[in-house]
């Protein structure tokens, strides 16, 4: 157990983290301000990735791709919430669940008959294929651009929401839409433009994990869970909690997956060790969301609620 | 008298056809020589049961539980277990799926009752994958790839290897579990829980405490969640971690809205037309996803209270409450309303 190596898991932890963020800062300011359930989350995500592979086929520009991925999910999620989700936000989280839920399968589906049932792979492109030295260890490249686009993805999110009168209006909204409804602004437009940013944002993070990861049908399923986990534990409708959030999940969920196996070792038997290392380690993130949500039922930095 | 006043009610009057036509359906496919008939239903009649039990919890009790596909599982490897160690003896396998079952929802739910709303959601759904994580781990047991049931359940005579005998178990407790929730729905227990569904607190002003019996209903529920597991691993031979997936969490809730939450009718017509559609469109295209998904979404457009909510619409002369009350302490009248 080198410096090194835990450096570089450490680093994979916050690679990780920044996908989630991605993910989860849409997701959270809908859950907070329309109380919306968006299991399709993940499935914005999986075109995302569909798109930047289908685009970097086509033209083979790496930056390119990511640009129409980003455009495409927005206008995905513009149309998404147009034909269904605004007609389901008075109604009651079950009604949520079930049409996002056959919004999952109609995409999951969709790409299968489009693109059919092999996956894609996306090179990493080749500005940014090689490694780093950073402290006498080397890092891939295309994981740092993550980071840095991840990281600069969230100040600019901060900036909107703490700097503008957009940004305003949403932290508003979140604290009591009807008020804010009352005083003129258009919250229909508002909560439509929401949607449709969250969704880019979540196409955006499937683009940058398209090079990394097989891009197939279902491959939002899991990640979605995963960003559920980190709002839930962030506190819904804080963008701030997201961000703390997916740095802890990232981090929790990588060294979990490295060291919990080992360090088991140590204390118990091998026989015990090998077993019990992986399951808790792939629970790692559900068991702090356990633990928090017993103990802070509203997550770790909740969104203070008007009435 | 009663029956005479179930015709006139279509909310009523359906569902009960359905058991009747189901009750015959063995009888037919022998006749037609279709066995895929058998195990086809057998798989609605289980799914069925375990909607009705998401019912209890979530129609009734107003936790959406986003996990109960734990249950399922739970049930589904008590049957694995004991079977790989060559343990055939259903009484085994039920002690152990029932003590595993609500023992999960026990812990669970003494955890999650403690949060309300969308978390509740989500730490059900939490619980749930943990327990997904650990079955997949169980490397000696399959892990990912799930294992294989040599020795069904033998209760004495009855074999659950058998697809008439699956069916037949699965179909009388069914019927009897329909019953049950007939009569719970109208008693102290069932009203209490239906008040705490409202409005908790009044509950407590009450003197009663609303989250024992919460706690109460979501431990039945995973018991028989669990129950419904067992009958699944016997009818597919197979236990999968799959069947702890939060896919099928979902469709079990799907199953219950479309169905009609909080009706006793309504789980069963739910995974009726849930797997019989998803059996008919299979028919058609291979691609029959895209089809059910958004028929899903304008369900969850249109509907407000399921199937049986539309089906009772059409009841006409709504019995006077007394007659309704005393209805309900007869057979499955009570829950036409």
């Amino acid at each position: 157990m080198n410096v090194a190596l835990l450096a570089a898991q450490a680093l994979n932890g916050v690679q990780l983290g920044v996908l989630l963020f991605l993910l989860a800062a849409g997701l959270t300011l809908v859950f907070g301000i329309m109380s919306f359930v968006n299991l399709a989350h993940g499935s914005l995500y999986m075109m995302g990735a569909y798109i930047t592979a289908v685009a970097f086929q086509a033209t083979g520009s790496f930056l390119l791709s990511v640009l129409t991925a980003a455009l495409g999910t927005l206008v995905i999620g513009a149309a998404l919430e147009w034909a269904a989700v605004s007609k389901l936000y008075r109604r009651d989280h079950l009604d949520h669940v079930l049409a996002t839920f056959g919004l999952v399968m109609f995409f999951n589906e969709l790409v299968r008959i489009i693109w059919g049932t092999q996956p894609f792979f996306v090179p990493v492109p080749d500005v940014l294929s090689g490694t780093v030295e950073v402290l006498g260890f080397s890092y891939p490249a295309y994981r740092f651009a993550i980071i840095a686009a991840g990281l600069m993805t969230a100040v600019a999110c901060w900036l909107l929401i703490q700097k503008t009168r957009v940004g305003m209006l949403i932290r508003a909204g979140a604290q009591n839409p009807a008020m804010v409804a009352a005083l003129g602004v258009n919250i229909r437009f508002l909560n439509a433009m929401l949607f449709a940013v969250g969704a880019m944002l979540a196409g955006l993070a499937g683009a940058m994990a398209a090079p990394i990861l097989s891009v197939q049908s279902g491959m939002g399923d899991g990640v979605l869970i995963t960003t559920l986990v980190v709002i839930v534990i962030g506190g819904i409708g804080s963008v701030t909690g997201a961000f703390y959030a997916s740095l802890i999940v990232g981090l929790v969920d990588t060294l979990g997956r490295a060291y919990l196996p080992f360090l088991l070792s140590n204390v118990a038997e091998r026989s015990v060790a090998d077993a019990a290392g992986p399951a808790l380690a792939s629970m790692s993130a559900y068991l702090l969301m356990a633990v928090v949500l017993a103990f802070r039922p509203h997550g770790l930095f909740p969104e203070k609620r008007g009435a | 008298m009663h029956v005479l006043f179930m015709f006139r009610r279509p909310g009523t009057l359906i569902p009960v056809l359905l058991l009747v036509a189901l009750a015959i359906l063995p009888f037919a496919a022998t006749a037609a020589g279709q066995p895929f008939w058998i195990a086809f239903f057998a798989r609605i009649i289980i799914f069925a049961i375990a909607a009705t039990a998401l019912n209890l919890a979530l129609g009734f009790g107003g936790m959406v539980s986003f996990g109960h596909a734990l249950f399922l599982g739970l049930g589904s490897y008590a049957v694995a277990l004991p079977a790989f160690y060559e343990v055939g003896s259903g009484w085994v396998h039920l002690g152990l799926c029932v003590a595993l079952s609500a023992g999960a929802a026990l812990v669970t739910g003494l955890i999650s009752l403690r949060t309300s709303g969308i978390a509740f959601i989500m730490i059900t759904l939490a619980f749930a994958q943990m327990g997904y994580f650990v079955v997949v781990s169980l490397k000696s047991y399959g892990g990912d790839d799930g294992m294989s049931i040599a020795s069904p359940s033998r209760f004495g005579g009855l074999n659950l290897g058998s697809p008439h005998h699956i069916y037949g178990v699965a179909l009388v407790l069914l019927v009897a579990l329909t019953w049950w929730m007939a009569r719970l729905r109208v008693a102290p227990f069932g009203m209490v829980l239906r008040g705490a569904h409202q409005n908790s607190r009044r509950i407590d002003a009450m003197g009663l405490r609303a989250q024992r019996y919460q706690l109460a209903a979501y431990v039945i529920s995973g018991a028989i969640c669990g129950v419904a597991g067992l009958l699944l691993a016997n009818l597919n031979a197979f236990a999968s971690p799959s069947s702890m997936s939060w896919m099928i969490s979902g469709e079990l809730i799907a199953m219950v809205v479309l169905g009609g939450m909080g009706s006793v009718f309504g789980p069963l017509l739910g995974a009726f037309v849930y797997l019989g559609l998803e059996e008919v469109l299979k028919g058609f295209t291979e691609h029959w996803m895209a089809v059910f998904g958004p028929m899903l979404v304008l369900l969850a457009l249109l509907g407000k209270r399921g199937i049986a909510g539309m089906l009772s619409q059409f009841d006409k002369n709504e019995l006077p409450l007394k007659t309704r009350a005393d209805a309900a302490t007869g057979l499955v009248q009570g829950g036409a309303q």
